[in-house]
């Protein structure tokens, strides 16, 4: 099959690729642009380790085609940093212990970025549904809803 | 030079700093097993059997071979040819035939041949070129079944020795132990109850799919990267499937995204060797959720008999139990540890556990975390619980009075040194969680845990730099932030800051034989030969600052980061930072390093007690966990944040199995349900907070009292859980998964 291609928008950068009409979102980020920090768990929309933002919305790279990024602004956890500035949530995810092995971890960000970004201020309850499509199998989710709540905490003092 | 070797007053163990790998995990940095390439790779891509169990009669590749994209294909052929022995003492033999199917495809799911493609996409689709004819023959998945005069043989000639005459070939291995006489026991008892209990098969669940990237020339040097718990048991198995020599194999371990023990072997690793000694080119390959769930370890399925006497005023007096556990296609369930661990914490005059290995057709099972443990003690806690509400006892008292404690005589044998179950029930007794009122519809469950912990091989190096700082080299793979525990205890014996102190996993060039990151070891074994090494160096400080100060060695010690004279009679010098002596090492004597390597023995048995509160909807059968305590001895913890991050993790996996997971499988012996949609592990939304008491006695066996953390977690929960659910709906529950279904068939049958 003849390939196509795509310009799109990544953490900011312009970029451009050739890509397999079959091939998702996710595998031109990771093959592609090389940016291997979005994850495959499971390549089905259940896990959420693929997490991106495309336009400011939260969805699983894994579900969508790489052809259909054309004129998109994508979001990776690559780009949640500013430089070498740590956002509060990536600090207090380590700070927390939040994660263990840390596969989970891209797309916990950016999809508690994603929450904070529309509900600065979410419940225990809002935090853990809001995160329920991303999977973690090693902390048991305690100190990642705790990492979360507490990053709202201080960026609404901060604001 | 004095040193002493146990230490219980810390400088920087027991202190919770950010772990060493935390920026490039919080960043997208860090690489895992599929995020590593190489120039020239090809994709390897795996077929694999739709079948339960068939004969292989014919593999044609020849249309993939023929195709552009296609660059190697290889089966069963392909690789050394390893003799076939009984039981576990062919190994290399089962892992072979389960890395490649030979004559008969065994499961679902098992591998019959692979490609190596120029693309992913391309190799998926070379799959589907090559013909596979197979003989279907009839299957068995269920272990009673298995068990059964008629059940299909697996495999001829598969059993062991341990195994007693006219059992069906399907039971490969056989356990028995215990002590005393249990049926004088059972007669001394006020109340006996029998009762039989079944877990389903669950996965270790590890978000990250197994990935590898090797090279391997037709010179016999290999290049591997690959997620595993254990590089060195990889380049050994791969070696020997692959009929090259250990040494000529480097593997390097990628950071890994989880494993629980399903990482401890290798699946895809050696299929990625043999394609790329035929294609001439790096060959990486990646499973699929779906390949995970259908050819990698799920734990083992078992069915299990207890029978436990108690007087009125709640002793014990006999126990017995029968475990049979199934492991799939291959010797190696769990059996023998199930049996011993099921009443391992109580201190018991007559107990009897025996424990069956029974093969079916299943994917060959993986250890996961206490492998064997955790459905033992579902069953005999669930027993204990029944006790004492027949005899209006309470279950922690219960659990108290025939608790084990130094000097028990073990259930499976040795003799108990210091431990700590006493403390965790002590504890649970006392935490407000037990006295807390419950809402109607609410049930209240406890259970306690044992698992042995493992010592195993371990190698560790660690170097000075001029500067002053370390950087110490292990051989265990870091699955949940074990860097920062090493770093600390180096940084204690050193007496220079933790964030001077650099750790990295090597490859297995690097250092000698580490076994696996397993068993809960790498925190006691890493951590002991970290503490050895350092010491190692910390003598060499010394020696270089006695012949500085003209003095005798054993005139010098180690104090805060300092050599200083040891007493009064020494001499009087200042004392000498590390980094004065390192500074000067070139021309002192030379570099400064520190090895340890032995195999420790002292790991230090670890008990838990959990206390779980449930709600039971009677409408829908769904359970709700509403409140969830552990409470567990860690011996010494050297990083808090992270071995309460262990416990909570081994109560979430628990909560899963307990109430959700389960390997399902149809009537055609085809897995049903291989995607995570399907297969449901416990999301935010489901769970609680998890609190964690965590309990310290020193286990005597390592210079800072540290026990392993990581697996005695999951084994209360699915008892705890059990009870809980029993307590709140009336009705005992006996068959785990306690998915919505079972409770409203069991609240039926209840009336
Ligand atoms: S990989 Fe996309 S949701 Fe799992
Ligand atoms: S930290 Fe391992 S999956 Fe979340």
């Amino acid at each position: 099959m003849s390939k196509l291609h795509v310009s799109t928008t990544v953490n900011g950068d312009p970029v451009e690729y050739l890509c397999d009409p079959r091939e998702t979102l996710l595998d031109c980020l990771r093959d592609k642009l090389n940016l291997t920090g979005a994850k495959e768990g499971c390549g089905t929309g259940d896990c959420g380790a693929c997490s991106v933002t495309v336009d400011g919305r939260l969805v699983c790279s894994c579900l969508m085609l790489g052809v259909e990024a054309e004129g998109k602004e994508i979001e990776t956890v690559e780009g949640i940093a500013d430089g070498d500035v740590l956002h509060p949530l990536q600090k207090k995810m380590i700070e927390y212990a939040a994660l263990q092995c840390g596969i989970c971890t891209p797309g916990i960000l950016v999809a508690a970025k994603s929450l904070l970004e529309k509900n600065p201020n979410p419940t225990e309850e809002e935090t853990r549904y809001w995160l329920a499509g991303n999977l973690c199998r090693c902390t048991g989710y305690d100190k990642i809803i705790r990492a979360v709540m507490d990053t709202a905490a201080e960026m609404r003092e901060a604001s | 030079m004095a040193l002493d070797d146990r230490k219980s007053e810390f400088t920087f163990v027991g202190t919770r700093p950010d772990r060493p790998d935390g920026l490039d995990k919080v960043t997208g940095r860090a690489k895992f097993g599929a995020d590593m390439s190489a120039p020239g790779m090809l994709h390897g891509a795996i077929l694999r059997s739709p079948h339960a169990h068939a004969r292989i009669v014919k593999i044609d590749a020849s249309k993939a071979e023929a195709h552009k994209d296609v660059k190697a294909v290889v089966t069963r052929a392909d690789f050394a040819d390893v003799p076939f022995k009984p039981g576990l003492e062919g190994e290399f033999w089962n892992v072979l035939e389960n890395v490649m199917a030979g004559e008969k495809a065994l499961y679902d799911g098992h591998a019959v041949a692979a490609v190596a493609a120029t693309s992913a996409l391309a190799a998926r689709d070379a799959l589907k070129l090559i013909e596979v004819e197979y003989e279907v023959l009839p299957h068995v998945t269920d272990v009673d079944k298995a068990m059964a005069p008629d059940a299909p043989v697996i495999r001829e000639g598969a059993a062991d020795y341990s195994v007693p005459e006219g059992m069906h070939p399907n039971v490969v291995r056989y356990h028995e132990s215990g002590h005393g006489d249990v049926e004088a026991g059972f007669a001394e008892a006020d109340l006996v109850i029998e009762d039989s209990f079944v877990t389903e098969a669950t996965h270790q669940g590890y978000i990250e799919p197994h990935a590898c990237l090797g090279a391997l020339g037709g010179d016999g040097k290999g290049e591997l990267w690959c997620c595993t718990q254990g590089h060195w048991i990889v380049q050994k198995t791969c070696a020997a499937l692959l009929g090259i020599e250990t040494s000529q194999l480097r593997v390097t371990a990628s950071e890994i995204g989880g494993g629980f023990g399903g990482k401890t072997t290798v699946f895809i690793e050696p299929v990625a060797l043999a394609l790329s000694r035929k294609a001439n080119r790096p060959v990486k390959i990646v499973m699929s959720r779906s390949e995970v769930f259908r050819a990698t370890g799920p734990t083992s399925s078992a069915s299990m008999d207890i029978k436990i006497g108690m007087k009125k005023d709640g002793t014990i007096t006999a126990a017995e139990g029968i475990f049979r556990l199934q492991g799939g296609a291959f010797p190696g369930a769990p059996g023998d540890m199930t049996a011993m661990c099921a009443f391992a914490p109580y201190n018991l005059t007559n107990v009897r556990q025996v424990g069956y290995d029974v093969m079916a057709n299943r994917p060959k099972q993986a250890a996961y975390r206490a492998p064997g443990a955790p459905m033992g003690a579902f069953a005999v806690e669930s027993v204990l619980d029944e006790l004492c509400n027949q005899l209006g006892l309470d279950p922690v008292d219960v659990r108290l009075k025939n608790a084990a404690h130094e000097g028990t005589k073990a259930s499976y044998g040795p003799t108990y040194e210091r431990i700590g179950l006493v403390e965790t029930l002590e504890a649970a007794k006392a935490h407000p969680h037990y006295s807390a009122p419950l809402k109607p519809g609410q049930g209240r469950g406890i259970s306690c845990g044992f698992w042995f912990n493992h010592g195993g091989e371990t190698s560790v190096s660690l170097a000075l730099s001029e500067d002053g700082s370390a950087q110490v080299m292990v051989g265990t793979p870091d699955i949940g932030g074990s860097r920062a525990s090493m770093a600390l205890m180096a940084a204690e014996v050193l007496g220079i800051p933790y964030e001077n102190i650099r750790v990295t996993v090597a490859d297995t060039a690097s250092l000698g034989y580490n076994d696996v990151s397993h068993g809960s070891r790498v925190t006691y074994a890493s951590g002991l030969a970290t503490i050895k090494a350092a010491r190692h160096a910390v003598e060499k400080l010394c020696e270089r600052a006695a012949a500085k100060w003209g003095i005798p060695v054993d005139a010098v010690k180690w104090e805060d980061g300092c050599a200083v004279p040891s007493g009064p009679n020494a001499g009087d010098f200042d004392p000498i930072p590390l980094a004065d002596i390192t500074a000067d090492m070139g021309r002192t004597g030379g570099p400064i390093s520190g090895h340890f390597e032995a195999t420790p023995e002292g790991a230090g048995v670890s008990f838990g007690t959990h206390i779980v509160d449930a709600e039971v909807d009677p409408e829908t059968g769904k359970t709700s966990i509403t409140r969830y305590t552990v409470i567990q001895d860690a011996g010494k913890a050297i990083h808090p944040t992270y071995v309460e991050g262990q416990y909570q993790g081994g109560a979430a996996q628990g909560i899963g199995w307990a109430l959700n997971e389960e390997y399902i499988y149809g009537d055609d012996g085809r897995l049903q349900n291989s995607i995570f949609l399907d297969y449901r592990i416990p999301v935010a939304s489901d769970l609680p907070m998890i609190d964690t008491v965590i309990v310290e006695v020193p286990n005597p066996g390592h210079p800072f009292g540290v026990r392993g953390v990581g697996e005695t977690g999951i084994v209360p929960p699915l008892a705890a859980i059990a009870n809980a659910v029993s307590n709140a709906a009336g009705v005992r529950m006996r068959q785990l998964p306690m998915s919505p279904p079972r409770i409203l068939a069991a609240l039926k049958d209840n009336g």
